[in-house]
Parts: C-alpha cells; structure tokens; sequence
C-alpha cells in the first residue's frame, strides 16, 4: 500500500530537514515542472483527477484554470493551514512532520498559475508546525527553491508563513484572505471569486495543506498514478482520522476510498470495550451523522456524498450509545456559535438560538415545540440562505441527528433531563 | 508633504520598543501597504506586552496609520488577541468534541476547582487565565489542553497538579 | 433593458441592476436592511431573499438575495413563494431575538424600517424564550445618541460613516453575535455627516440628540419643504415644528443636489430658531412694542428720511428684492465685504461668460479627476467634500466594470480596487481632512495657489500666460496635475471664495476654461460663503463700503439692515463710526447680535422656518423654503415686514405686492438674471383634487389638545396665502410635486425609506425632475477670456505675516454656531501660524501672539500647525472677537514685551 504523502514521516515526530527530504526525493518535481509550460502543469493536476482536500472536495486543476494567466504581478498562492474544524487533525501532521512536502507542492501550484507570492496561513495553536515551516522556507530560500529564479526557470516565488490569531472563519477562504488583509475575518462575496479579485484585490487560490502535499507526487509519478492510488473514483490517498471512544484513535493515509468499517474496526481498532458505534461525523462537525447502516460506505467524496453527508475531511468523529447524541450536538452547535463571524443575520442570531433550546432540552427545560424549531432551523440555515459555508455546515450534523437520534431528543423533553446521565448517576451511586 | 504626520509619528515612536518596531516593520515589508501588517502588530506587541491594553493599542493604531477604532475593530474580532490583561500563563482548555466525549467536562471541572477561576478568569495571583479553545487539532488525543506553546495531550484529571506545576 | 418575470408577470427593467433594486424602483414592497441606494449591497442581513427561477419548467426554484443578484434577461423570480416569504419572516424573527421591545420610549418608534418591515414581512408572534443579549452604550457627544441594544447588525452605519464618508472613528467591534458598534471608547464623533446615522440606522441605535431634548414622534411634527441656510449649496432639508418651536431638521432628497445626505450644520444648526435671546417683538429703543405701532414708526421716519437699505446673503430674494424696491435699486447695498462682494460677481463672471458649466453635486461624484484650488471644502462646503470622496473612486471604479463586478456589489468593489484612488489634487493654504484622499496636496499662501493655477492652465494651452519663477518641483506638480486633468473623461476644478482672493478664483477658471477646450465635459464649482451669496449678487446691489460713504458723506442717514450683522463684514471701528452717525437704525433680524444691539428700531423677522423664500446655491440653481409654521402674529418675514413699510410708504410698485406670489413674479419680471424663478414651484392656487398639500401627516396626533392648556376650542388653522401646503393634516394623501414634498410617507414605509417610493427609479431624480431651477448657465460655444495677470511670489516679511481666513464647519456660520448642540463643537478663537513663525516669535502651541490689523490690536492663543507657509498666519472666520476686517491683509507682529 503506497503512502506517498506519510511515506517518510519519522518515527520521533521531528520534521524532515531539507537533507532528509532531498534524500527521499524531495523537491524532484521541480526540476519536471520548470520544463513544463504552467498550462501543461494545469492539465497534469486536472488529469489526476485531485480534489480540494479542504472539505468541499473541488477539482484543483479546475479551479486552477479560472485564473486569469496574461495579467501583471502580483497573483497570490495561499496555503490554508488554519484547520479549526472540530475533530480534524489531518493537517497538522503534515505540517509538523513534512514541511517541505507543503512548500514543494506550493510552488507546483505557484508555477501552474504565475504566482509570485505565497503565504501560508497557519492556525495559532499550531506552535511545532510553525517552528518547523520556518526553518524549513528558510532551507528552502536558501536552497533557491524559493525566491528569485527558482532553479534557472526564470520564475520567482516568495513565500511567508502567517500565524493567524483564532478563529475559525479564518478557514474560510474568503475570510482567510480578509485576515491576511489584516482585515476582521468575515468572508466575501462570491462571485467574484477569489481566482479573479482575491487577496489584495489580486488573482488568488487557496488550497488546503494535503491538497497541496499531493502535488509533487502527482508530478513525480503521474496522473494515472495518482488515480490508481484510489478503491474508487476520486482520486489519490486520503489522510483519515478516528476519534472519540476506540480504542486507538489516529490518523492514517489509506487509499480513498476505504470503508467507514475498515477505519474504525481495522484501523483504530473498533469501538471500546463495552460501547457500541452510534454514530460518527465522517469529516468533521459540519458533515452530516452516519449511522451503522452506512458502516460499509466508501469513504470518498462520492460514496458519502450518496450516504447523505460529505466526506468533509475525512476525520471521523464516533459517537457510542453511552454518550448523549443532544450533548453532542450541543457541543458542536456551541462551538458554531461561537465561531460565527457575526455578518449575516441568520447564523449571528440563529446559531445561538439553536445552542439555548439544545442546552434546554439536554437540561430538562425542553418544549415538544422546540423539535419543530430546530427542524425549521436546519432548513433555514441551509445552503444559499447563509452568507457562507459556516451556518449550513453547522446545520449537517443537527438535522441528521435529528433525524436518527430524534427519539433521544424528545425522551429528554419528555423525562425533562438527560438519561445518559441518569444512568451514569445511577452506576456511580451503585458502586 | 504631509508633514505634519510624520512629526508626530516621531514622538509616539518612542513609545513602542526598537525590538516591538524592528518586528512590525519585518511584517510590514511583506505586505503591499501598511494596514494590512496589523494582525502582525498586534502580535507583536501581545507577544512581548502579554496583552493590548487601550494605550498600547493606540500606539500601535497610530504606528500603522489608522484609528484606534480600525484597529481595534480587528482586535476584537479575534479570539486570541487578549484586550484585557491576563496571567503569566494561558491555559487553553480544548471544548470542542472529541474532547467533550472523551471527558472534557470533567477536566474543566477540575481545573476551575483547582485555580478557583471560570473561563476568562485570572488567578488572584495572576498565574494562570484560563479560556475555552476550539479543537486544537489532536482529537485522537483527546482530551486536550495548552498551556504557553505546551500542548498536552490524552489529558488525565490526575495529570492536572503536575502540569500546572511547571508554571510559575 | 431586460425582461423580468416577477411572479410570471413580465416588466422592462435596467438589466445589470441588482434585483432588489429592480424591484423597488417597480414599486414592489420587498424588504430589506443592508442595501441603500448609496451605499450598495452586501448581502449582511438577508431580508431581501426572493426564488430565482432557472427556467419556466423550474418549479422548485432557489432562494437568494435579491440585493446580490444581477437581473438578467428572462429572468424568472418570484416574491411571493412560500418559503421566500417565511425565510424573510424569519429573518425578523432572528433579529427579534436580541432586539428589545421598547419600541414605546424608542425616539425611532413610529418612523422605524425596522417596524415597517416587521410588519412587511408578516412577523407576528416570538418563539424565542431566552434572555437577550445587552450592551453598554457611549457618550457620542451632542449630536447622536447612541442605544446600542436595538441594533439588528446590518453594517449601515460603519459603511456610511467610514467607506462613504471617510470617517475613522467608527467601526465594527467583536465578533458573532456580540458585534457591537460605536467609537474604541467614549468621546464625540468626528466626521461632520455624523447625523447621517440617525437616518442610516434603521432602528433607534443612532438617533439625533438634539431632537431628544424636545421629543416629538416624527408624525406629530408640522413639515415643510425647506433648504439648509448654512452654507452656499443649498442642500435640500424637511424642516419639523411642534408646540411653535422647531424640533428637527431631516434630509430632503434631491438627486441633483444632496441625495440623501447632509451635513452635521445643516442637521444640527436649527437650533437658533428656539434660542432664547432670538428676537420675537418689534422694539423701539429698547422697549417692546407692537405690530402696528412700529410700522406707524417706521412710516413716519422713513418720511423725513434719506434712507438706504443693507441686504444680506443669508436672506431670501424675496427679502432682498423687498429691501431694494422700497429703498431704491441705487440706494440698496450688499453687506458683505469689499472682497466678498467683488468675488461674488467675479464669479457669475466666470459662471456666466466662460465657457464651462457647473456640474450639481450629484456630477461631481462621478468626475474622475478633481482639482481643488483654495478651498477647505470640509468646511466650508461639507456635502461638496463628500462628493468629492466619492468622486475619488469613479477612476478605479473603471476597473471594477472591467472585471465583471457590479459597481453595487460594495464589498466586492472595495476589496477590488483596495487603496487606490482615483486623481484628486488639493491645493490650499494648510491641511485639509480631504487629504487623505489627495494624490498630491500643495500648502501654500493664497497667491502661490493661485500661481500654481495658472501653471498649470498654461500647461493645458499655452495662450495662458506663463508662471515665472516657478521652482522646478512645483512646475512637476503642475504638471502631473494638468496631465491627470487631461487623462479625465469628467474633470472638475473647484473653487471658491474662502481664499478671499481672486487671483485663485481667476486661476481656477483659466484651468476649466483650457481644460475645456480639450474637454466639453470640464465642470468648474466655485462656492460661496452664505446660502444666499450667489442669489444676492445675481440682484445687483453696492458694496458695503458703499453704504458706509453714503452715510459718511452724508447722502444718506438713516440705514436698514436686514439680517445682517454688520460687525461680521467691517471693522469694528468703521461700523461703529457708520451706526453712530445713522441718524435712524432700523435693523430686521431674527437673532440677535452686535447691530441690533445699536439699533433703534428692531423688527422681529422669521426665520427660514417661520418664511418662505427663494435662495440661490452656488450652483446658480434657485430653491424654495417654505414656511414650517407661523410663530408669532409679529415674527413675519423680512419681505412681508418691508412690503408693509412699502404700503405705508405709499410706495406705488410695493403696493401691488399682496403675497409670495407677487413679489416672486416682479423679481422675475425685474431682475434680468433672477428670471424664471417664480416657476420653481407650482403656484399657491395649486391644488390636488381640489385640496391643499398637508403638512402635517395623517397620523398626526392631539391637534384639538395642543391648546387645551390656553383655550379648549381649537383654534381654526392658520391660512397660507404663498404656498399650496396647508397647516393641517387634511389635504391631498398621494404624492405631491417633486419641489412641495413637506415629507417622505409611503403606506407601510414609516420611514425615511419611503423616499425611495418617490424616485422615478431608486436612487434617481425624484418624480416629475429634482426640484430647483439653474438660473446660470454657461455658454459652452463661448470662447475663454483668460485671466492674464499671474501674482507675484509670495514674499515673507519681516513683522509681519499675511492674515487668512480658515474656515471651521462649526464655528464660521453664524446662524448655526448659536444652536446649543453646534456651540459645543465651537473650538476657542485662535491664530494659527506655521511652526517657523512660532519659533520666530519664540511661541509654544497656546501661548498669545499679539499682532494688529489696521491698526486694531489682537492677542489670541496660537495654534501650531506644521502645513500652514512660513509668514502666513489664519483666522477663523466668524468667530467671535475675529477682525471683522478684509483679510487677507497684513497683520504686524507686536514685539513680546511681557517675558
Ligand atoms: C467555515 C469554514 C471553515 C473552513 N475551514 C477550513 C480549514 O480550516 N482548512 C481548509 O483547508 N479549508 C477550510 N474550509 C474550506 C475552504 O473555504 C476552502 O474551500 C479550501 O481551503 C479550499 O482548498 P481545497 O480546494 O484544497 O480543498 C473552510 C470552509 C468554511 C466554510
Ligand atoms: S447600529 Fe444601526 S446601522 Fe449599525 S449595524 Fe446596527 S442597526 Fe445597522
Ligand atoms: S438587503 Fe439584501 S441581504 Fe440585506
């Protein structure tokens, strides 16, 4: 089983240098692409079939393709490296361990669409990762894979890390770019997109960290590849995660397109001792539930897609049958509320209103009409009626636990407090 | 020619450190005007001043050629730019999910026992804050908690006296 | 033009507008709360969300918001689809669940679009049950009152004041669903449109102080159709009274003019109507005394008297005209200043005879290239200063259409163009709050602006004489600015006469005037010092000084001033010579002030709210006021009183002057540049359905009460002879003509959104034409006649230094620096004086320089301010304890003698 972008991660976490990474192949693709015309790069990325691995799941050479290529400088690269979605740390072990493998795929996209700046934006809590993405841009100026005609190619590229200063909208990529605008992180418009008026007002792509780690390998070995690294048809491997109550929880880069199963019984070893699987967000809290029917769904952006939720990005949060599905949703649309930008109306003043009848319900106060709000609001918040993404994210896991936990939901407000609860309090007082 | 700016950006200038203004201009060179290093600045000055209070938010407004109330308009819009003076260290208490099911509740429980604080509290003898986090990206190690640029990890409530001790 | 399907009803729209906009101008009620006409669309608060429809067949459609949405041909949208409808229901549900119900004591209450689009939107019941969120609110100092728990977050407010306006002190603040505005702490807002925000604001967050102090609910206020008398651009306002004292002035949109905007002055400034000291009874040496016993006064001392008459720029044509009828075309003089007098026709000079018109206020927001010579617009014309800020943006706005985005996607449009700025070129004797947006700004003395005007006309051609001795850098910049000039599709030149000196005003012109000969499309605005300046000098009239001789040499011995202080045009000196040997001082005022107090007879005028009048704005557009209410049976117009005089006087032509209407026509028919303007509004016969246009809406409460405390019958309304309104709330309910709006009222707009409902598209000309009537028009065929005396270098003396004027928005007008709120702002008299100069006279910043002026001795705090030129020195104009003397003009320095 190939794992390209894990392959050469060392067993004490330290991040490759620049030697290491040569020695294993690193920076290889650029000597490819700079014999290349930035178009044949684009072609090459479409051909290999990769998809945004930021959560949305778009075709990156497609979005490539929207920029403008015969216009002054400067056009802008933006690696998002802000990775706040709850139950997702995919990113960051790339980050901490490989640095390199992100900077070369950068200047593959760089090169593909004539960026001459890049900037990486890297959420604050991520102290290793930023330690070792500076050393490792200093290696890689100094090594002139960076800076002013990189390799001979007559192509110049600078690139700067920036830490952000929390918050989740920031992951955004509308709102990354205000931020770096040094701007208050509340996302923009579309259209226009940011391929044509992003950061600065200039051309601009973002793309998520392991979409960018994917690059030099697709380069290195191909397009066909890259898909045949794939069980499905989305292509490549995928960087997946397991947490919550299993016995070994983690992350591994396995083909796209493994089962929900393999990952949870085969790789973080099954549920623990004396639960039983619920549920699990496939990637991240703003993907919908899936229950034990969706056990064997290929977990690619397709076959979840089919399942009713999204692959998201592919970190798996599992709910057991001893933990309250309302507290869980509760936890998640607090985290939402608080994390909203406060732009638009319906997710400054509908999220918070959704977490006050979740926490009434899980503390006893719950009405038989608060289910119908809820319901309303999960059709509300939906796609279209939000400014961005972050509202109708916030609405997948609610509505699917409304829709498979729903019992839960009105025993609460029928026995006016959590049985979870109960139950815990009851085996304390028995023992 | 508008001289007049440039002479009071002389006498505030002393006010911010060399080091606090060597930092800021590195931020600033890299952007194509100066506003948009601001996020920058404020870091800069809460790195070495461990909080923006009102004057030094002034001097930096006035460093970067804006309003108090443009700069402050960012500031408050980010969670961890601190507005308020807070302790020698910052715990950081992952609330986000996986942490809630693997026992967050009860860490936090513990620790507001132990400190005697809630979230947005400073120790009396100005130690610790400690504040809520979204994930902090280890959900396979759940829970979890950062203290400084310490993160710990597969948090465990007996763990919690230990840890806190390192900080003084 | 483009097909749309609104509810399968087919309409011609403009395509490229967004559908909100679209919809409006259709006359269709869709809610909403982000967009305004000015300001654009950012899709904030999402009230406006309509079905789009992809093709007929498309049944199920998708949600959007209309505000973001380019109409385009074929396009299918529905308003009235179920899910539209309860999304937009929600919307208001959501911002119900923090905003308090205190709608009983809000000052908003009753005028508020949120309420109107409550109800709009069909929110009738609350689901929420939990605590609301609370916020701490500022002191934002005596204009705006600031509440902050009612706000519904939809970003108005910072996008008016800080991207339209340019304002720095208000922002956005936190984040989710704490987002708070206001200033970073307690303290008065700066920008001088601050009382925007009480009309910007949809709830009752920011609402106007100074109508707290007096509360009335905005449909129990009397409204006329009025124009702001505080400065020469005549922006358009609705005047408010109750209980006999005025309470609130509001925006009166006109497209050509103010839009929807006004100034801090003009919203701030009434309060001079309600002061105390104003003048309410006629006095006859100090002593009050009655209607008809002062014109019996009057009559018998105008009998033996050679009389002659001081007019005033702040005073209606009507006035002015009354005043010269019953004195005589050659015993009427203007008072105002040597200078101001010879500027004024210097102007209608240029106006007239060059070939280069004035653009409106509306045209100059989108030039593309401005030029401003002498003039500290911010203060001394603050809405053309605002203009000029948008006019900043139209260049890269080019770039904008480039890209595909809508010029009325706000958001996007910024974040497009960033920082850039379109041309815009300042040249004034110190800084200006406009240079932040100038490319280049140039500080220097009066004459050097006016040397670097020249320069750069004789760039543009070369048949303008040369500027000798120019230094090199100041030849680049000229240059750079003729150049910007030329690359312009629409450049402006603005000027002015705040530089009182006309070599700038010629230099101004000559620029327009070669500009235009490359440029058909070149605008000159050159501005004005009273609301009335233009109008005044269009009438003819001597100067001051003039009347000053007259009396002096005895030709004349008794004067009438009428509104007019005339310690404010000369010398103290001078005018207490003059007065003293008056034998009569009949003096027609409203306000109080140095003059009355050495008059004989005093005479309570009206003021612009007790009047009707015409007045001309800088633009030479003439304007109607009418009267709001009638305060007193003796406070009557200035023009009303002098007919009077004029009827006893046996004054044949006066005699046949029975109202408004009459004295209009005889201007018109008498005054060769004034012709016409008795057509700007429809004549007082002019009725709707037979009825009257009421002033006071129909939901005006307690009119058979108000009096109840005096007489418990109620009082017949009074009658008005010289306009069409009534003083009631009977009369015609629909939309009255563009120029007798007494207010903006829509069924279910409260309000001050309903305007929209009287444009002929959103954001465009009223119906029917935006009122005012442009009496000046340039010929464009006519050939320049340069000015060709350029001015020397401007030397330094030694001594000495070369007194200006500076103007302050609140301060130099005086009218408006007597409203309470406005004194507030008043900043203490003082010199300003250039860095070197202090150091020259070993000054620190507040320390007095003492220096004379003709002979008249001065000691005053200085003021530092690093941009002003060596040897040049400032005044604020109007300011209490100021030289009332011609500046500019030498002053000599008093050696310090007391250190
Ligand atoms: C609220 C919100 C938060 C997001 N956070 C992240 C993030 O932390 N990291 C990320 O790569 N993408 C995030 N995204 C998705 C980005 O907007 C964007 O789609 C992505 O960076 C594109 O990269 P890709 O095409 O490589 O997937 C977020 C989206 C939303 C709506
Ligand atoms: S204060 Fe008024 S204008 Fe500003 S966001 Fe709130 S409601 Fe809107
Ligand atoms: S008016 Fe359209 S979203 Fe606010």
């Amino acid at each position: 089983m190939e794992k390209p972008l894990t392959q050469h991660i060392r067993k004490d976490g330290r991040p490759l240098s620049l030697k290491e990474y040569e020695q294993v192949g690193g920076y290889q693709s650029l000597r490819k692409i700079v014999k290349m015309s930035p178009q044949e790069v684009q072609n090459l990325v479409k051909e290999s079939n990769l998809k945004g691995r930021g959560g949305a799941g778009f075709s990156t050479g497609l979005k490539w393709s929207f920029v403008p290529m015969n216009v002054p400088k400067p056009k802008y690269l933006v690696a998002n490296a802000d990775e706040m979605e709850p139950g997702t740390f995919k990113d960051r072990i790339l980050l901490e361990s490989t640095p390199h493998q992100l900077i070369e795929g950068m200047i593959i996209a760089a090169y593909a669409i004539q960026a001459d700046e890049s900037f990486v934006f890297l959420r604050w809590a991520y102290k290793t990762a930023a330690e070792a993405i500076t050393l490792a841009i200093y290696e890689a100026q100094e090594a002139g894979y960076l800076g002013k005609n990189i390799l001979g190619s007559g192509f110049d590229l600078h690139m700067h890390l920036h830490t952000g200063v929390g918050r989740y909208m920031c992951g955004e990529e509308t709102a990354l770019l205000n931020s770096l605008e040094g701007k208050r992180a509340t996302p923009r418009a579309k259209p226009p997109f940011p391929q044509v008026s992003g950061l600065f007002g200039r051309p601009t792509i973002v793309n998520n960290v392991e979409t960018f780690c994917c690059l030099p390998h697709i380069v290195n070995n191909g397009a066909d590849w890259f898909k045949k690294l794939s069980l499905t048809k989305d292509a490549g491997t995928k960087l997946y995660g397991v947490s919550g109550k299993v016995k070994k929880p983690g992350a591994w880069e396995l083909p796209m397109g493994v089962t929900l199963r393999e990952l949870i019984e085969d790789h973080a070893g099954g549920m623990q001792d004396g639960l039983k699987f619920r549920g699990a967000l496939p990637g991240g809290a703003s993907t919908d539930f899936l229950v034990e029917e969706h056990l064997d769904v290929k977990m690619d952006f397709e076959g979840v897609a089919a399942a009713g939720s999204r692959l998201g990005t592919g970190t798996v949060v599992v709910l057991d049958d001893k933990t309250c599905p309302v507290g869980f949703v509760k936890n998640l649309e607090h985290f939402f509320a608080q994390e909203s930008c406060g732009f638009c109306t319906p997710c400054r003043e509908g999220l918070p209103w959704i977490e006050k009848i979740l926490a009434s319900i899980d503390n006893g106060d719950g009405r038989p009409e608060d289910i119908k709000l809820l319901e309303d609001h999960t059709k509300l918040l939906g796609p279209g009626n939000t400014f961005c993404a972050l509202a109708p994210g916030a609405m997948e896991p609610l509505q699917s636990a409304l829709k498979y936990f729903k019992e839960d939901f009105e025993r609460h407000i029928r026995e006016k407090g959590c049985h979870y609860e109960m139950e815990m309090a009851t085996k304390a007082l028995s023992q | 020619m508008k001289v007049d700016t440039i002479m009071n950006k002389d006498q505030e200038l002393k006010m911010l450190t060399t080091q606090e203004i060597k930092e800021i201009e590195k931020a600033i060179s890299i952007v194509p005007y100066k506003k948009a290093a601001c996020v920058e600045a404020l870091k800069v000055v809460q790195e070495h001043r461990s909080y923006v209070s009102d004057e030094s938010l002034k001097e930096v407004a006035s460093y970067m050629d804006m309003s108090a109330e443009e700069l402050d308009s960012v500031a408050t819009f980010y969670n961890l730019i601190f507005r308020k003076p807070v302790g020698r260290h910052i715990i950081l208490l992952c609330d986000s999910i996986s942490c809630w099911v693997m026992g967050y509740e009860n860490i936090k429980e513990q620790l507001t026992h132990k400190l005697n604080i809630g979230y947005g509290e400073t120790t009396a003898d100005g130690r610790f804050t400690l504040l809520p986090n979204p994930c902090l990206g280890t959900c396979d190690c759940a829970p979890a908690l950062m203290i400084g640029k310490d993160l710990y990890r597969n948090l465990k409530v007996e763990e919690l006296d230990e840890i806190l001790k390192k900080y003084e | 033009m483009a097909t749309l399907y609104i509810d399968n009803q087919p309409h011609e729209v403009h395509s490229g507008n967004n559908l909100l906009e679209v919809c409006l101008s259709l006359g269709i009620d869709l809610p909403y709360f982000c967009w305004h006409p000015s300001l654009g669309s950012v899709g904030a608060c999402r009230q406006c969300a309509i079905k789009v429809y992809k093709d007929e067949n498309d049944k199920k459609g998708k949600l959007i918001m209309s505000c973001m949405e380019p109409v385009t041909n074929n396009q299918r949208i529905s308003i009235t689809d179920i899910e539209a409808k309860e999304f937009r229901e929600q919307v208001i549900g959501w911002l119900m669940t923090n905003h308090p119900h205190d709608c009983a004591v809000c000052d908003e209450g009753g005028s508020c679009h949120l309420q109107d689009m409550t109800v709009m939107a069909g929110h009738t019941y609350r689901q929420f049950r939990y605590k609301k969120r609370t916020y701490k609110n500022q002191n934002l100092g005596p204009f705006i009152n600031h509440e902050m728990n009612r706000c519904i977050q939809c970003y108005k407010c910072v996008r008016f004041y800080k991207d339209y306006a340019g304002g720095k002190d208000l922002d956005a603040f936190a984040s989710k669903n704490k987002v708070y505005f206001g200033r970073h702490e307690d303290g008065v807002l700066e920008s001088e449109f601050s009382g925007n925000l009480a009309e910007v604001c949809p709830t009752g967050v920011f609402t106007d102080k100074t109508l707290k102090q007096h509360y009335t609910r905005k449909w129990d206020l009397t409204m006329a159709p009025s124009i702001c008398q505080h400065c020469s651009l005549g922006c358009n306002i609705i005047a408010g009274e109750r209980y006999g004292s005025l309470r609130m002035i509001s925006n009166r949109y006109n497209g050509d003019v103010n839009g929807y905007f006004i100034c801090d002055r003009g919203r701030f400034g009434y309060e001079f109507v309600n002061a105390p000291d104003r003048i309410r009874e006629p006095m006859l040496n100090n002593k009050v005394i009655g209607k008809t016993e002062v014109l019996e006064e009057i009559k018998r001392l105008l009998k033996e008297a050679k009389v002659i008459g001081i007019g005033s720029p702040r005073a209606s044509l009507q006035s002015n005209f009354a005043l010269k009828a019953l004195v005589g075309k050659n015993n009427f003089y203007h008072g105002v200043s040597e200078n101001e007098h010879d500027m004024a026709d210097l102007a209608i000079k240029i106006l007239k005879e060059g070939p280069v018109r004035t653009p409106t206020l509306s045209e100059v927001e989108k030039s593309d290239a401005v030029f401003i010579l002498g003039e500290d617009l911010t203060n001394t014309a603050p809405m053309l200063a605002l203009a000029v800020r948008q006019a900043v943006r139209v260049q890269p706005m080019k770039d904008v259409a480039k890209a595909n985005i809508p010029d009325w996607n706000d958001a996007a449009s910024r974040e497009f163009i960033q920082d850039k700025l379109g041309p815009m070129f300042s040249a004034t004797i110190h800084a200006t709050k406009l240079d932040d947006i100038a490319t280049q700004t140039y500080y220097a003395s009066p004459d050097e602006l006016a040397r670097l005007g020249f320069a750069v006309a004789h760039i543009l051609d070369n048949t303008v004489p040369d500027v000798s001795n120019l230094s090199p850098e100041l030849n680049k910049l000229a240059e750079q600015i003729a150049n910007s000039l030329l690359n312009a599709e629409r450049p402006v030149i603005i000027s002015g006469l705040s530089s009182a000196t006309e070599t700038v005003m010629r230099a101004a012109a000559n620029v327009a005037w070669a500009l235009h000969k490359k440029n058909k499309n070149t605008g000159l605005v050159l501005t004005m010092v009273e609301c009335n300046s233009l109008g005044l000098a269009m009438m003819g009239g001597g100067r001051l000084d003039g009347a000053f001789n007259a009396i002096l040499h005895n030709h004349a011995d008794t004067v009438i001033v009428m509104e007019n202080d005339l310690y404010r045009h000369g010398s103290s000196a001078t005018v207490d010579k003059f007065l003293k040997m008056c034998k009569q001082v009949i003096v027609l005022d409203h306000s109080n002030h140095a003059t009355i107090k050495k008059a004989h007879v005093v005479i309570p005028a009206g003021t612009f709210a007790e009047s009707d009048g015409t007045l001309v704005n800088n633009e030479g557009r003439a304007q109607r006021f009418f009267q709001v209410y009638e305060s007193t049976e003796v406070i009557q117009e200035s023009w009303r009183w002098l007919l009077n005089m004029g009827v006893n006087a046996g004054n044949e032509r006066m005699n046949k002057w029975k109202n408004f209407e009459d004295i209009t026509r005889a201007i018109s028919e008498e005054e060769e540049m004034l012709k016409g303007v008795e057509t700007i509004t429809p004549p007082a016969n002019f009725r709707i359905a037979g009825q009257r246009i009421p002033r006071e809406p129909h939901r005006y409460s307690g009119r058979t009460a108000m009096n109840a405390g005096i007489n418990v019958s109620e009082p017949k309304p009074p009658e008005d002879p010289d306009s069409s309104l009534s003083y009631t709330m009977e009369g015609y309910r629909g939309q009255a003509p563009a120029s007798l709006i007494p207010f903006f009222w829509s069924p279910g707009w409260n309000s001050v959104q309903s305007v929209n409902k009287y444009q002929e598209e959103v954001g465009g000309h009223l119906r029917g034409g935006d009122p005012g009537l442009r009496l000046l028009e340039a010929d464009p065929n006519s050939s320049a006649n340069y000015f060709t005396s350029v001015p020397e270098v401007f030397h330094p003396l030694e001594d000495h230094i070369w007194m200006v004027w500076t103007y302050h928005i609140f301060g130099s007008d005086n009218l408006s620096a007597r409203s309470s709120s406005i004194a507030q702002r008043i900043p203490k008299p003082y010199v300003m004086v250039s860095p070197k100069d202090a150091e020259q006279y070993k000054l620190q910043d507040g320390q007095v320089l003492s220096f004379t002026i003709e002979k008249q001795s001065y000691s005053l705090p200085i003021k530092i301010n690093s941009t002003l030129p060596h040897g040049v020195a400032a005044l604020p104009y109007g300011f209490e304890g100021m030289p009332a003397t011609e500046l500019p003009c030498w002053g000599i320095v008093k050696p310090v003698a007391n250190k």
